[in-house]
Order: C-alpha cells, then structure tokens, then sequence
C-alpha cells in the first residue's frame, strides 16, 4: 500500500467518527484529529484499534499518543507496516 | 495502600469521585481485571422520584444508566488504574463518560436493590468499554447495556 491509499483507507476509517464531512473530505497530512476534525479522545481510541485491525499492526501507547495530525498517523502506520 | 497491591471493595468505593445524591454504588461483591459486581438499592427518598413521573415514582433509565456506569466503568477503571501502578487519591481522578447503548427491560420501583454485573470488553490508551447487565432481587434482568468512558490519573 503506497501513502496515497494508505491515506484513503485512514480517511474510511475515520469517517464515521467525524461530524464535520467537509473538513474530512479536505484533509492533508497536517489535519489534526482533534482540533481540525473534532474527534474526541473515546473516539480517537477507537480509530486507534480500527486501524490495528485494517492494517494488522500493533500501536503502543507511545506511537498512539504521538498521532495529533493525518500525517503523524500515516507516519506511525508505515513505519509499524514495514517492520512487519 | 501500596501501588500493586490489588485494592479492597472498599478502598475502590471510597475512591469514587460521587457523593449524595449521586453515589449510585453501596456495596463490591466481586472484582478483578475482567469483571466486577456492585449493589445499590434506590431508596424511596431519592430526590428523582419527586418528579419521575408525578405520583408514580420509576426510577428514571438515565439514573440506571449512571448507576451502571459508576460499577462498571468507574469502580472498574480504578481497580485497572490501581493494577497498573498508578497512585490514586480522591482528587487525581479524570472521569468522563463516552457511549451508553442501553435497553431497559423491566420498571425498577423505589426500595429496590439491584445488582450490576460488568464485563470489560477493552481497556486501552485510557478508555474502557464494558458489557454491564442490572439485576433487580428477584434476580430478573432489568437493564442492559454496553458503555464505554475516558478514566485517567491527572497531573
């Protein structure tokens, strides 16, 4: 999976949590989660366990807290991805 | 009370961050990372019944919904929080309430005791989420549900 269709299949996992379609459908990699897309904290936990289990990667604690922004997220993903 | 040490029913009781009249816990029977078990009877003296409903006092479903949330999630969170090395006092507690998927089966009449039974489903990156079922004395189900909140330590 390239970052492009990375991106899009974050975008589908994240879709149903945000209110606000418009500023999804706009995203880039600097879109952050919470200020931008207005996902809450309970939500943001479950895009977490969402994308573990589309992409079948384990997120620690560490990696989770550092995903603010689309890009961080795809960051976090690849790499997990690749050391698979 | 020295962290990893599991904590007692009633070091968790007194850990709640609620007091009257919105402590919706009396007693634990049964506690452990996967499961918990808490009693509450609604006196007739709760102030809701004034008004739900005139003349004929039911306990509203939000405040079951909320007794249910405060054994399965809060009693429950802390023992997990507890478990895991974190020293928690009264006031370094974050509690916030997420998602409540309720069914409400049977009426509960003021002096009822119930009995809420609670399975975690997951507890990550602060969030936990658990199947909880009320019981009333006959021991018929009368609520159900899956809940999930935000508990934390702060600062």
């Amino acid at each position: 999976m390239n970052r492009e269709e990375l991106k899009a299949k974050l975008k589908e996992i994240i879709e149903p949590y945000v209110q606000n379609k418009e500023a999804l459908e706009n995203a880039t990699e600097e879109t952050s989660l919470l200020l931008d897309l207005e996902i809450n904290s309970a939500h943001l936990v479950d895009i977490i366990l969402d994308m573990e289990e589309a992409f079948d990667i384990e997120i620690d604690d560490e990696n989770a807290e550092r995903m603010m922004t689309i890009g961080q997220a795809l960051d976090i993903s690849e790499k997990l991805l690749e050391e698979d | 009370m020295e962290a990893n040490q599991l904590l007692s029913f009633e070091e968790v009781l007194k850990l709640l961050p609620y007091q009257k009249p919105f402590l919706f816990v009396d007693t634990l029977s049964e506690l452990s990372e996967e499961r918990v078990v808490g009693h509450y009877t609604f006196l007739s003296s709760e102030y809701f019944y004034k008004g739900h409903f005139k003349e004929r006092p039911v306990t509203p479903g939000v405040i079951l919904t909320e007794c249910m949330a405060q054994i399965g999630l809060v009693c429950l969170g802390i023992y997990l929080l507890h478990l895991k090395g974190n020293h928690l006092v009264q006031d370094n507690l974050s509690v916030a309430f997420a998602e409540a998927n309720m069914r409400f089966l049977k009426p509960v009449l003021p002096n009822t005791k119930v009995k809420v039974m609670a399975e975690r489903t997951f507890w990550r990156l602060g969030k936990l989420k658990c199947e909880a079922r009320m019981y009333n004395e006959d021991q018929e189900e009368v609520a159900r549900g899956t809940l999930a909140g935000m508990i934390n330590k702060t600062g």
